[in-house]
């Protein structure tokens, strides 16, 4: 008896997931995206609305993961539109051969910047700068000034305050990585031969902290936020003190976090949609393309994914407009030279940094 | 009746070594598959072999060092584990006491939480600002923390005795109790006392139960990712963390597999050195009975007490310490807040997940689970139960090898290789429990085996003249022996699930949210508010998984005795 009614069970919980694998024959567009994608339902539904497609979100992990495997499936690929890759992981997907040119008319509008694929095999969505966050309270009560640049990361006073992420594991870490190169350069013939690996030492000297991801180091470390850690300084996104006002328990005073927006401290990261070589579906993709170029989506997703629109008819929510900095000179890199060293410098940070 | 004998047996032979065939097929195409796809993919990947990542490997002193701590880590934490649980097993097997089997239920509790959050409860405990060191700082009035574990070995192997501890635990009790008390007995007369006690009686009689959990723990620490992640912070790394930095920071397949295949021999060596010891072992099981009574005298009360007291510290304060901050505000507030947050889609985000649901597919993904890995891990075991065959000392590290395989390798497999019909399951939401299936097939493999392995075959031999049915003998004989040790491993099947182990998570998956991926996806935007939702939804992950423990004794039928 105990045999049959556990056989049933069986039967019945793999008939409760069937539905989920059934298909309509309306045109089902699928997107393949990162686990922080987000939109409105009903941005989403109207969009589906107006077109008769059905969208299909499916997820795979971190920017890193969802490009490793849409690489790994080119011919054969998972879905038909790839939402996510950002200008740290860009040659890879494009190296790749993974997305066929198109050229949205929305992109008009949107500045030469954010364009940085000339054959517009992807297309920009959207950007964040990974830039310093502070606890407020901790820099008053301690009547600490906040650090102006880099350099002073390294004083004294700022001993045992920062907590930063793992370049080899999380995006913003390598972000800001990134900077340190930019601003300290890698080579040691030049100037004065101070490279951004002397600048890690010195951070190792004043007891920088490394997290391997960054809810770790921003809910487990940073002092500013939820969490029960200890440290005042954080790398995060320009965008997370918005957010902190966005979810505090009721309307603060003043943001409860800062973030540093002086020039060559921030790295700004471009996200980019492309469709999938080998989609049956073109003519749906470029329309969803269009889609998350316009003002409807662009508007709808700095509360979504916490991310600056890069269409600029888009008008950011109050609570952006109020306590978002956004920086006036964010460093960039070129993505061939990202690509071309990208192992390098993580592999000498680990060595200065880790051991 | 000896007319029929010759026409069933062919007959019954036949049907069980087909049925033999269903989980080796399972394993071929949802593990050797997937994994041989993707090695001769990083391997070569234009049709020529490129073993770069072997000559790196043999080359560099940092990917020894690498191996020698994934190793010596994995070795200390099961030395650990054993130690401070067998004495637990003693205490739970021997000695009824209240809320013994409550405590032994909700002591699994550990295992589904996600890393990060077991991280959150750490560091509100023994971290800087935790309740330990304000409490010391305040007592002897200390200016600094005295108690520094962040980032440190010890913080990991404590880490992981919180993880395994229950596991091995549950194992070996659930196996003592359907020992025969009778040859300590004999040994107590004969004046044995003490530790000639534990080391000439107790300790072999246990020996096949305590290899098999020492296994399970080895393996599991030895594939250490989120621990040594997050709690040992990037200075410490294994194997399994190495593997996903190179496939996914680095994209530096040929090593990733070189590595990974690395962590599958190191696994099967250390299974040989398993199968070897197990297999000296003759073990005597007889039907469940009741060994446990009250505890007499003092010192057997302190012996509950420090048993039961470590448990709380180690296991139960660190989840009290989550539920708590779930319903805190500020320094000392208290609210439900959090929880009504969870149900309201303040942003009608497509990214919400509503908790109803997130319970709902979790417990479908964990039932599909627990009922595949309950049926393939029986057969396989009752496959490998037959010492005679040789082929079991063969095949029985094969369905180990999911757990040895890191997650990170087997998800990219399966990206490769489940991609034509019939087999196109890539973006199906039954990959989810097929790929938690795997890693939960070991679990209910070990807790039966040394169970089925002891069952003197003159029983069922005895049972097979009086004219039962190769069905009824199993049901008969062997279930009944088998159960605790069946009970133990579906609830671990079910937990595996429940906690998304394995491969699932680096998977592409459809709309189908569960409790952990809801906790991540809270976890990953910033926001007070989405950290206390976190803890929340942990919270309500640990209070469905307890709800579903105690459904799961249940099982166990009237007549099988306390436990």
């Amino acid at each position: 008896m105990k045999t049959r009614a556990v056989l049933l069970l069986l039967i019945v919980s793999l008939l409760a997931l069937a539905p989920a694998l059934a298909q309509d024959d309306s045109v089902t567009l699928t997107v393949i995206t990162h686990d922080s994608f987000a939109a409105s339902e009903d941005v989403l539904a109207a969009f589906e609305e107006d077109t008769g497609i059905t969208v299909r979100i499916l997820r795979s992990g971190d920017a890193g993961t969802m490009v490793n495997q849409a690489v790994l499936s080119r011919e054969n690929p998972l879905g038909d539109v790839l939402y996510g890759v950002d200008n740290t992981f860009l040659t890879r997907a494009l190296d790749a051969d993974l997305f066929i040119p198109y050229e949205s008319p929305l992109l008009e509008n949107v500045p030469e910047e954010f364009i940085l694929d000339p054959e517009h095999r992807v297309t920009p969505v959207d950007y964040g700068d990974v830039c310093l966050n502070y606890d407020a309270a901790y820099f008053e009560e301690n009547d600490l000034p906040l650090p102006e640049s880099l350099a002073d990361l390294t004083d004294p006073i700022y001993d045992g305050l920062l907590v930063v992420e793992n370049p080899a594991t999380s995006s913003p870490g390598l972000a800001f990585l990134l900077v340190t190169v930019d601003q300290f350069g890698a080579d040691e013939d030049e100037e004065d031969g101070y490279t951004y690996l002397d600048f890690w030492a010195d951070l190792v000297e004043n007891d920088v902290l490394v997290a391997d991801d960054w809810s770790d180091a921003y809910f487990g470390q940073f002092s500013g936020s939820g969490g029960d850690g200890t440290r005042p300084l954080v790398v995060s996104y320009a965008s997370s003190p918005p957010a902190e006002v966005y979810f505090a328990e009721e309307e603060p005073e003043a943001a409860p976090t800062g973030s540093i927006t002086a020039p060559g401290t921030c790295f700004r990261q471009i996200e980019f949609v492309g469709i999938l070589n080998g989609t049956e579906h073109l003519e749906a993709a470029q329309q969803f393309v269009d889609f998350m170029l316009s003002v409807e989506f662009q508007e709808d997703m700095p509360l979504q994914m916490f991310v600056f629109p890069v269409n600029p008819e888009a008008e950011l929510p109050e609570v952006f407009a109020t306590y978002a900095a956004i920086p006036e000179e964010p460093v960039t890199m070129d993505i061939a030279e990202i690509d071309a060293h990208r192992e390098e410098w993580i592999q000498a940070w680990t060595e200065t940094v880790l051991r | 009746m000896d007319r029929n004998r010759p026409a069933v047996r062919p007959g019954a032979g036949a049907l069980r070594h087909g049925l033999l065939l269903v989980p080796l097929l399972f394993l071929a195409v949802f593990f050797f598959y997937p994994l041989l796809s993707i090695l001769s993919v990083s391997l070569a990947p234009d049709g020529q072999l490129d073993l770069s990542g072997f000559a790196a490997l043999i080359t560099s002193a940092y990917y020894r060092d690498t191996f020698i701590f994934t190793l010596w880590q994995a070795v200390l934490s099961t030395l650990l584990t054993l130690g401070l649980a067998l004495p637990g097993a003693y205490v739970f097997t021997r000695y009824s006491f209240t809320g013994r089997s409550t405590l032994l239920s909700l002591a699994i509790l550990p295992f589904v939480l996600p890393t990060v959050v077991v991280a959150a409860a750490f560091t509100a405990l023994i971290g800087p600002q935790g309740v330990l060191n304000t409490l010391v700082m305040g007592l002897l009035g200390l200016e600094t923390p005295p108690i520094q574990l962040q980032h440190t070995l010890t913080i990991i192997l404590i880490a992981h005795v919180f993880y395994n501890y229950p596991l091995a635990l549950r194992m070996i009790s659930g196996y003592w109790a359907n020992r025969s008390p009778r040859i300590e007995e004999a040994a107590r007369v004969l004046g044995c006392r003490g530790w000639r006690l534990w080391w000439e009686i107790r300790l072999p009689i246990l020996r096949p139960i305590i290899l098999a959990a020492a296994a399970l723990v080895f393996i599991f620490t030895f594939t250490s990712f989120g621990v040594i992640l997050i709690l040992g912070g990037p200075r410490f790394a294994t194997l399994e963390v190495e593997i996903f930095r190179q496939a996914i920071s680095l994209f530096n397949l040929p090593m990733a597999a070189a590595l990974s295949l690395v962590q599958i021999g190191a696994m099967l060596a250390m299974m040989a050195v398993y199968t070897r010891l197990q297999s000296q072992i003759a073990g005597e099981l007889q039907a469940a009975q009741q060994i446990a009574r009250p505890p007499h005298g003092f010192r057997e009360k302190v012996l509950i007490a420090a048993n039961v007291g470590l448990m709380i510290l180690l296991l139960f304060l660190p989840l009290l310490a989550l539920v708590e901050r779930s319903l805190t505000v500020g320094v000392d507030g208290f609210t439900t807040r959090y929880y009504q947050l969870l149900t309201v889609n303040t942003r009608q985000s497509i990214l919400f997940v509503p908790p109803i649901e997130a319970v709902g597919n979790s417990l479908l993904f964990a039932v599909v689970t627990m009922l595949l890995a309950v049926l393939l891990g029986l057969i396989t075991a009752t496959l490998l139960a037959q010492r005679e065959s040789r082929l079991a000392n063969w095949l029985d590290p094969l369905f180990m090898l999911p757990l040895a395989t890191s997650a990170v390798t087997l998800g990219f497999g399966y990206i490769i290789a489940l991609d034509e019909p019939p087999l196109n399951l890539r973006t199906s939401p039954l990959l989810i429990p097929i790929a938690h299936t795997l890693v939960a097939m070991p679990f209910v493999v070990r807790s039966v085996l040394p169970a089925l392995r002891g069952i003197p075959p003159d029983l069922r031999e005895a049972a097979r003249t009086l004219g039962a049915s190769p069905w009824q003998v199993w049901r008969q004989i062997d279930l009944p022996l088998i159960r605790r040790g069946l009970i133990v491993g579906a609830t671990f099947a079910f937990t595996v699930s429940m906690g998304e182990f394995g491969a699932s998570v680096f998977v592409v998956r459809p709309e189908t949210p569960t409790m952990p991926v809801a906790i991540y996806r809270l976890l990953g935007q910033p926001g007070a508010a989405n950290y206390g939702q976190a803890l929340a939804m942990s919270t309500i992950l640990m209070v469905v998984c307890a709800v579903s423990f105690m459904l799961i004794e249940r099982l166990r039928g009237a007549g099988m005795g306390e436990f």
